[in-house]
């Protein structure tokens, strides 16, 4: 389902190159839950950011459920980002003036859904991540742990072919972290593609699968 | 998705009151300037207009300012209507006088004149009878005044039959005036008014001659005018030897084209400096608006990234800064009603918010928005996602 050929990016910064991705392969199937570890300046969020169509490869083939997306141009990177992609971020980034129910509903409006299914599927998503009693609330009146399935909700509100997160556990303490955790592997159970981005080994073994990156280089671990 | 973005944009305006606000008043001064000054000057200039229609808009004056010996005699006026009955005319001279009735006194101005004047003038009778032909003819003593004398020196409105003195010679009122309800009767007061035969008014005052300096003339229509213009300056010219300079015609039309003019290019110059504090109303949107996609650089990240496209967050933020202006716009208008309406009670003239200069207010407003809302909503649009993403504001 996720193809990655020979992928490479390369920034400049301040004269120098800087190989982020350096031909990197991988194929991750449908249902996989995979998680992604590597050490700082690894080439993780670069590995990402490609992954979830935020940027675009220099060289190389990506295809995402059969789909050429390395030729895709702007508005088509963003209706796949829209419709195929859910990200949890290390930050959470919800934006902050809008309470829990519009940040979960968004990604609908920009699908342009009808209200009403917008709102069952938006009660729908936060029933999911126990927190639709806390609808009403703006993230800054939520804890770490449920602005993170605030987003988590707004991630599978869209029923995404992917759910890509990035260090999900990252501004956790452990016992929060446990507990999205435990949500991954129920959306696993569910047959969802999970791909998990981190440094934490802890956290990178209770993916089925562990692919290790290491100077924009991509390698199978275990 | 328009509905959407109004919700968020009332949002983000009301998230951010004082500094809404202040945005805002750049737009509210300047739709106050323009809809206050234009409606001032248009109001002004429809209750002069008024005033001056009242005069008659069909009306000549005619002055005599040199009679080369040959001076005119009501005489000569009656001839000319016999003439050509295409047209009314009548003479006018106006004096001063001391007016009493029993013990009160007071300053009166006389107007000496003969029956075709009430129509010239369009003065209409409310009680009694204006002057009649026979009045002149015989030169009776009889005076027809208005309601400012009527009340004023005489005590009560209906006193037809009534006695006055006008400089100790006694006229007998035998007509009241209707009340003049014109904006400029009401701010600056009637004045006490009577009229008498042109015959009488000779015997009331010595500083007036039998001579006719003055005289008035007005027909149905514009075309009968305008044969009645050229007829009059006929037989001026042929009686004052050809000379042009020994009289003067006023076409009442033509103070009015001229008076148009003015005004409507007082309506302009006003307009066009209350347009430029529009202007930088906008200006200060657009700043706001720039300060505003900056801070909210991860917000457009996060829309990005969950999937809204360049003209989404354009949209939100064109409306957000069209928000801003048009309400600053509808302030400002309600404002400009309150404070036409202050200046309504305090004047005495009714200024009321002119319609065409609001919607113009509006129009412009909308146009600023969408101008000085443009650039920076295509800034945040360009932004690139993960640039967003890692911006920390």
């Amino acid at each position: 389902m996720i193809v990655f050929k020979e992928v490479s990016k390369v920034y400049h910064i301040g004269g120098e190159e800087v190989r982020a991705l350096d031909r990197a392969s991988m194929h991750i199937r449908k249902g996989e839950f995979v998680s992604i570890v590597g050490p700082s300046g690894s080439g993780k969020s670069t590995l990402m950011n490609i992954m979830g169509c935020l940027d675009v490869a220099d060289s190389g083939e990506y295809r995402l459920d059969g789909q050429p997306v390395d030729r895709y141009r702007e508005w088509e990177l963003t209706a796949v980002r829209n419709r195929k992609i859910g990200f949890i971020f290390q930050n959470f980034n919800l934006i902050p003036k809008l309470t829990a129910w519009e940040n979960v509903e968004l990604p609908l409006i920009y699908q342009k859904i009808s209200r009403e299914e917008r709102q069952r599927r938006t009660a729908e998503a936060l029933e999911r991540v126990e927190l639709l009693n806390r609808a009403r609330h703006r993230p800054a009146q939520l804890s770490g742990g449920q602005q993170q399935r605030v987003a988590i909700a707004r991630a599978l509100v869209t029923k995404p072919s992917l759910f890509l997160a990035d260090e999900p556990t990252g501004n956790l303490d452990s016992r929060t972290g446990e507990e999205i955790m435990r949500i991954f592997h129920e959306l696993h159970g569910q047959g969802n593609t999970i791909v998990l981005i981190t440094h934490d080994r802890d956290i990178a073994v209770q993916a089925a699968r562990q692919i290790g990156i290491h100077d924009g280089k991509v390698k199978e671990v275990g | 998705m328009v509905g959407q973005s109004v919700k968020m944009a009332l949002k983000s305006v009301l998230s951010n009151k004082m500094r809404s606000f202040l945005t805002m008043l750049g737009i509210i001064i300047g739709v106050v300037a323009l809809v206050v000054l234009v409606s001032l000057v248009s109001g002004a200039t429809t209750s002069v207009t008024d005033e001056i229609n009242n005069l008659g808009s069909n009306l000549l004056t005619v002055s005599v300012s040199d009679n080369k010996g040959k001076p005119m005699k009501l005489e000569d006026l009656r001839v000319w209507m016999e003439e050509d009955p295409i047209a009314l005319t009548a003479p006018l001279s106006q004096l001063e006088a001391t007016g009493k009735y029993g013990t009160e006194s007071d300053s009166v101005q006389v107007h000496g004149t003969t029956a075709p004047y009430a129509q010239i003038q369009k003065l209409e009778v409310s009680r009694g009878r204006w002057l009649k032909t026979t009045d002149v003819d015989q030169v009776n003593y009889v005076a027809v005044v208005n309601t400012a004398l009527a009340e004023e020196l005489v005590g009560y409105k209906d006193c037809v039959g009534e006695s006055i003195s006008l400089n100790g010679m006694r006229f007998t009122i035998v007509g009241v005036l209707e009340e003049e309800d014109s904006a400029m009767a009401a701010m600056m007061g009637e004045q006490m008014t009577a009229y008498i035969p042109y015959t009488a008014a000779l015997r009331v005052s010595d500083q007036i001659s039998s001579e006719v300096t003055t005289f008035y003339i007005a027909s149905e229509d514009e075309k009968s005018m305008d044969r009645a213009e050229a007829r009059v300056k006929a037989l001026l010219m042929e009686r004052f030897d050809e000379d042009e300079d020994a009289f003067t015609v006023i076409n009442q039309s033509e103070i009015m084209d001229a008076l148009g003019s003015v005004t409507a290019t007082l309506s302009l110059l006003l307009g066009g400096i209350a347009a430029i504090s529009l202007l930088v109303g906008g200006i200060g949107i657009m700043n706001i608006m720039l300060v505003s996609v900056t801070e909210r650089t991860r917000e457009i990240g996060i829309r990005k990234a969950i999937g809204a496209g360049r003209g989404v967050i354009m949209l939100q933020f064109l409306i957000e800064a069209l928000t801003i202006s048009l309400i600053g716009c509808l302030i400002g208008i309600l404002l400009s009603w309150g404070i036409l309406a202050v200046i309504s009670a305090v004047g005495g003239m009714a200024f009321g918010v002119n319609g065409t200069v609001a919607l113009a207010a509006i129009a412009f407003s909308l146009g600023i928005g969408v101008l000085f809302g443009l650039y920076p909503a295509n800034k945040a649009a360009k932004k690139a996602p993960i640039e967003a993403l890692r911006y920390d504001g």
